[in-house]
């Protein structure tokens, strides 16, 4: 859901990092917070453990520039993977605007990503969204692995609905700009309709 | 689809502003601000200059989203209000007309009986403001699509977003 405010002239929206544990969710968060202009992002917060695995969420604000008077104003969250954090992963949802979807590409994590994106469903679900409706994108990540497999099987494993999709190495960068692109122009194409 | 977005208008963004200011003053407080449940900041009043007031607003709402999560597995609808306290400073957070929270961060020149007092009051009006929004925002969104700023947008101007 996003926020309009016409007083500062500014439209805030909501994407969401969603996927399997350790698909690289905080690393496509922290390239683009390393690559972006200090000007155009805030602080990057991790609530995370001591091993550095996502506990509740990382948070990234982001301005992406004006249109039409109005500054763009985008606020990247990502959800802890692992399966128990169950709960909080569907406190992040809460209120989103779009979706990415990263996969693990290593063969041995095909389960992984099935699984997520099926509490994805469900966890959008209980929020009263419909996954097939709402600007969502698919990121296969790690394709640099000698195991990834092939991206025929992975689009058909995790993609049937064919939305936008993007292989990626995100520890290099590669692929993740393309992919918040796209599911940032989604979002905007969905205000124009003015939901 | 859940309801539209949150949309606040120039009118009922003075008016929050002023009753933020006003808390600021008669609770003696530091900074007042006002956060939607979704983490979008919406207002901040007092010493907030050296304040990431925007990380401060994601991580209230998550604050606030845990705490509900929690309310919910003890059964209760939500717990409205948290208090934080630290050395110096302290928190008080509070959920307004179920929709948005308010926070206040005092220091010893305040305390929390006062706090609690004036955030008592300023919320009664607060709440009331949002309701008049929402039903405004309600009202603009069923008149027909011209009431949406961002029906203009065309392709060329998204991706000149991206052009750098």
């Amino acid at each position: 859901m996003s926020f309009i405010n016409y007083s500062s002239r500014e439209i805030n929206c909501k994407i969401v990092y969603y996927g399997p544990g350790l698909c690289g969710k905080t690393t496509n968060l922290q390239y683009i917070y390393d690559k972006t202009n200090p000007t155009a992002k805030g602080k990057m917060i991790s609530l995370a453990t001591e091993t550095e695995r996502t506990l509740f969420f990382d948070f990234l604000p982001l301005s992406l520039g004006e249109i039409r008077g109005f500054k763009t104003r985008f606020h990247l969250y990502t959800v802890p993977g692992q399966v128990f954090y169950d709960a909080s992963r569907k406190l992040i949802l809460k209120g989103v605007d779009g979706v990415i979807f990263v996969a693990d590409s290593q063969v041995e994590r095909m389960e992984a990503n099935i699984e997520s994106v099926e509490n994805l469903r469900q966890n959008l679900t209980e929020h009263g969204y419909d996954l097939d409706k709402i600007p969502y994108v698919v990121q296969y990540n790690k394709r640099d692995m000698p195991n990834a497999a092939p991206l025929d099987e992975l689009k058909k494993l995790i993609n049937p609905t064919n939305v936008p999709d993007f292989e990626a190495v995100a520890v290099t960068g590669e692929g993740v700009f393309d992919t918040l692109k796209a599911v940032a122009k989604l979002v905007l194409q969905e205000l124009r309709k003015g939901r | 689809m859940p309801g539209p977005g949150m949309v606040m208008y120039e009118e009922e963004f003075h008016q929050i502003s002023q009753i933020l200011e006003k808390l600021v003053k008669d609770a003696n407080s530091k900074v007042v601000f006002l956060v939607d449940k979704n983490g979008q900041l919406i207002a901040a009043h007092g010493e907030t200059e050296n304040l990431d007031t925007t990380s401060l607003a994601s991580l209230t709402a998550g604050n606030i989203a845990a705490t509900g999560g929690l309310a919910k597995l003890l059964g209760e609808k939500e717990f409205s209000i948290l208090f934080h306290e630290g050395e110096k400073d302290n928190l008080h957070i509070t959920i307004v007309g179920m929709r948005v929270i308010l926070v206040v961060i005092f220091d010893n020149r305040s305390s929390l009986g006062l706090v609690r007092l004036r955030v008592k009051k300023a919320s009664e009006e607060l709440a009331a403001i949002f309701d008049r929004l929402m039903k405004k925002a309600e009202a603009e969104a069923s008149g027909g699509g011209g009431a949406s700023p961002f029906a203009e947008i065309t392709d060329d101007d998204i991706d000149n977003l991206f052009s750098e």
